[in-house]
């Protein structure tokens, strides 16, 4: 566990990508089995250990720390693992620190009662860093800026093995991985995928920004808002996907019997209705696929009155063979035959947006927001289906997003790498004239938009400008305007306002604008799309 | 009889000994200041006297009037230097006594004597030893003003040396490189020259143009801070495999492209917290403050063991809430003006 916790150190402090693939990849080849394979799943956020939870730490930690002064130290720091490691009594004995798989065997087999005597005793064993990188191991969440590509990038360095290899593998092992690390540090044959219904990585696009593309290289393709999903049927068995490579299945089991030939398929997930496109586009809200996200069983009555159904894109492979190397216009033409065997309830084609030239296809996007479509996809003819973003062959071409001017309310610290910022808004905009009386109300929150610098002064701004402290939220006087961008707006009962936004981020920090000068309630709900 | 202690009266810009019409530490300029310690935040120019240790003085001198730190006055009119362990009558019989704290050169906490009643201003202190000023003494009061920069209990500084030894075990592993330590001007900077010097490092020590005229200060007060260069006078390659010292601000500034492959640390004690230190861009974090931990803050209390206890500022609510756990009478005074981001 020290060589883990060493290794976690130097990654939290560790800018330059290069320097990251070197460490890790310094502990992969140092570090035996099956502890390697344990700390790689670590990094990838692969590891869950259901006894542990951000809130199990809190109540070990509230037995043994003051629960006020918990509350303050967690709020300055703002990462519950770190805090916990910090107020952790010292124990007198030298700690005796278990193995990285010791350490995995006790988690594993903690329960939600036993955690809160077996948790303190492993804490007992180690030092402020290995504490640390114990309770980022058990409650699965690094957060410590290495994200599930880099450490599959560092295994491939490491071994000096094809990247994409690995991605392949990837999603059919389980920690601790020893199929992969058997092939890739001794050399032995790659592990067996066939008659495994298998995840494979996306392929995504770059934003348009500027760029002007010509017709003949690229075809469109609405962009759908709905999920991006890859249905996957092999060895008799049938998996849904989400984009990060969760396992949905079972949130839409209507999808499942719909593909029962070997293929895998990429679209988008959809509940069928008219607001996407009207009538002709089939699809509902993004609003009504919301409500049956994140759901472990489906009602009949849900089933019923949302019905799922997947919009295709893509084929990737078929019948058993390997497409993704093929063109886009070949892959568009297989899958273009292959419609007429997939029932029409659950699948549809993704249409080609037919446009003359550039110029006639920016007109077309135009109309996308009286359509409620999130904008076009852009994909390069000959393009082969790889995965993650690669320059030049698929871009996104949103349609401009909404603004609208709203006042800063409440601001709330930010955690990891913004901890003791107030980073997180909550603004709201008039519901009336503010010169006849007429209050704020909240309409979103958001933590983006801003440069660090920008972060900078609005913190200074909330700190100086404060009326009322709850916690860790800050309610400021009302005097900062900020110019909120948002993909679209939708009613919600959620809210007091009665409005909930989609992907708001702060647009511009408009210092110079009075707030009674900032937008009505009014003026968002006329750009309501439900 | 008047009420017990109402002779002294906190308020947002400093501590008012009102028999004596004096401020301890104001932050705008008065008649009478007592000045602790010759940080910015404590002491400001333009007061009519200004009564500190003649360490204090000179510090203050030197920076109003070089104007290099801070633009908040100028010289003072009158300077009048109190040794450590020396008393001063005031008007209004009220005598202050001036006692080590253990911060930066010439800091002093200030124990104020009126109609029987005892109040210590502790200023900024801490209770590690630091070889370049003498260490904090405990003294008896009945009330015990102290601040709480780090008034967490996540806050425990370790040993200096373990730190030191980071810095040189980091050096040498990038023989081809510097470190560059980002260290407070005024007192961080040269304590931890002394240290590495009392480690055995020999090696010469590059320093920021800004740190020179302190350095050269802290020596001429008798500390040893071995062989120092200025950055400016040498080339890259000079630098390679040596500690440069400048002011926290210059490591992400231009100014450290003239450094050979800078490795960036800094030496505070709020590198304690991963993500503190992950938002300065540091890479190697050095646990080393100037101020008392959450186990020195509270000890002191107890030792100390006054009626009541004001805090000044920093992280007041967390040791109040200590004092009141403890049934130690407690209140904060939120100052306002007082606060090292930097240490």
């Amino acid at each position: 566990m020290e060589q883990f916790a060493a290794l976690i150190d130097a990654l939290v402090y560790t800018r330059s990508r290069n320097e990251k693939l070197r460490l890790i990849g310094e502990y992969l080849r140092a570090t035996p089995d099956p502890d390697r394979g344990w700390a790689l799943a670590a990094l990838s956020d692969g590891l869950d250990f259901p006894a542990v939870k951000s809130s199990t730490i809190r109540t070990i930690l509230k037995e043994r720390v003051d629960p006020v002064l918990w509350t303050l130290s967690r709020d300055f720091v703002g990462d519950t693992a770190e805090t916990a490691s910090l107020l952790w009594p010292q124990p007198e004995d030298a700690p005796s620190p278990p193995s990285v798989s010791e350490t995995v065997g006790l988690l594993q087999g903690m329960t939600r009662k036993s955690v809160l005597t077996e948790l303190p005793e492993l804490l007992d064993r180690l030092d402020v860093s290995g504490r640390y990188a114990l309770l980022k191991l058990a409650t699965g969440a690094m957060r410590i800026g290495i994200s599930a590509r880099l450490a599959k990038v560092a295994f491939a360095d490491a071994f000096d093995v094809p990247v994409e290899e690995v991605e392949e593998y990837w999603h059919g092992l389980a920690p601790p991985y020893p199929e992969l690390f058997s092939w890739g540090a001794e050399g032995a044959a790659p592990p067996d995928m066939a008659g495994i219904p298998l995840f494979k990585p996306f392929m995504l696009a770059h934003p348009l920004e500027d760029l002007v593309v010509s017709l003949d290289d690229y075809v469109a393709e609405w962009k759908w808002d709905g999920i991006r999903v890859q249905l996957v049927h092999a060895g008799g068995e049938t998996r849904l996907f989400s984009r990060g490579g969760d396992d949905i299945s079972h949130t839409f089991p209507e999808m499942l019997p719909a593909l029962d030939f070997p293929a895998i398929l990429d679209g988008e997930l959809l509940v069928q209705g008219a607001t996407q496109g009207g009538e002709a586009g089939g699809a509902a809200s993004f609003n009504a696929l919301q409500q049956r996200l994140g759901r472990k069983t489906v009602s009949k009555k849900m089933l019923a009155e949302s019905p799922a159904f997947v919009r295709v894109y893509d084929v990737l492979s078929l019948d058993g063979e390997n497409l993704r190397e093929k063109p886009w216009s070949e892959r568009r033409a297989v899958l273009e035959q292959l419609m007429a065997r997939l029932p029409a309830h659950r699948f549809d084609l993704s249409a080609i947006v037919e446009a003359r030239d550039f110029e006639h296809l920016a007109q077309i996007r135009e109309g996308a927001r009286n359509d409620a479509i999130e904008g076009l996809m852009l994909k390069r003819r000959d393009s082969p289906y790889v995965p993650g973003r690669r320059t030049g062959l698929w871009y996104k071409w949103k349609r401009d997003p909404l603004l609208i001017d709203c006042v800063l309310m409440y601001a709330q610290r930010g955690s990891g790498k913004r901890s003791s910022f107030y980073s997180d808004y909550t603004f709201g905009c008039w519901d009336g004239d503010p010169d006849q009386g007429a209050d704020l109300l909240p309409v979103g929150k958001a933590y983006s938009g801003f440069t660090d610098a920008e972060l900078k002064k609005i913190d200074r701004h909330v700190r100086q400008n404060t009326v009322n402290r709850f916690g860790p939220v800050r309610e400021t006087d009302r005097s900062l305007v900020f110019e909120v961008a948002f993909d679209s707006v939708h009613t919600s009962k959620r809210h007091k306002s009665g409005l909930a936004m989609r992907f708001p981020r702060i647009h511009r920090i408009r210092w110079d604008k009075p707030p009674h000068e900032a937008d009505r309630i009014a003026a968002l709900q006329a750009l309501v799309r439900d | 009889m008047t009420a017990p202690f109402s002779w002294i009266q906190p308020h947002p810009h400093g501590i008012h000994v009102l028999p004596a019409d004096a401020w301890i530490d104001p932050s705008r300029a008065v008649d009478r200041a007592l000045v602790t310690h010759g940080h910015a935040d404590h002491a400001r120019g333009g007061h009519g006297t200004t009564y500190a240790t003649p360490e204090t003085l000179a510090i203050m001198e030197l920076r109003y009037r070089t104007g290099a730190e801070d633009d908040a006055g100028t010289i003072p009119h009158k300077a009048v230097p109190v040794q450590y362990g020396e008393s001063i009558r005031l008007a209004g019989d009220v005598t202050a006594t001036y006692v080590p704290a253990g911060h930066v050169l010439g800091s002093a906490q200030i124990l104020l004597e009126h109609a029987g009643e005892r109040i210590v201003v502790t200023g900024d202190y801490k209770r590690r030893p630091d070889p370049t000023c003498p260490p904090f003494e405990v003294t008896p009061c009945d009330i015990f003003i102290t601040e709480a920069t780090f008034g967490l209990p996540v806050f425990s500084h370790p040993p200096i040396a373990g730190e030191i030894g980071k810095l040189t075990e980091r050096l040498a592993a990038h023989p081809e490189a510097c470190v560059a330590v980002g260290a407070y001007a005024l007192g961080k900077a040269q304590r931890v020259i002394a240290e590495l010097r009392a480690a055995g490092h020999r090696d010469p020590i590059y320093l920021h143009g800004a740190m020179e005229k302190m350095c050269r200060l802290y020596e001429d007060h008798g500390v040893d801070l071995g062989e120092l260069r200025l950055v400016s006078d040498y080339s890259k390659d000079d630098m390679r495999g040596h500690i440069v010292v400048c002011p926290p601000s210059a490591l992400n500034d231009r100014w450290s492209r003239r450094l050979p492959d800078p490795i960036t640390a800094m030496a505070s004690g709020w590198m304690r917290v991963r993500q503190r230190a992950r938002q300065r861009n540091v890479e190697l974090p050095l646990v080393i403050s100037d101020h008392a931990d959450w186990g020195e803050l509270t000890d002191t209390i107890r030792e100390v063991n006054p009626q009541e206890t004001w805090i000044t500022h920093g992280r007041e609510e967390a040791l109040l809430r200590w004092c009141q756990l403890h049934q130690r009478p407690a209140r904060a005074l939120a100052m306002v003006g007082y606060e090292d981001e930097d240490d």
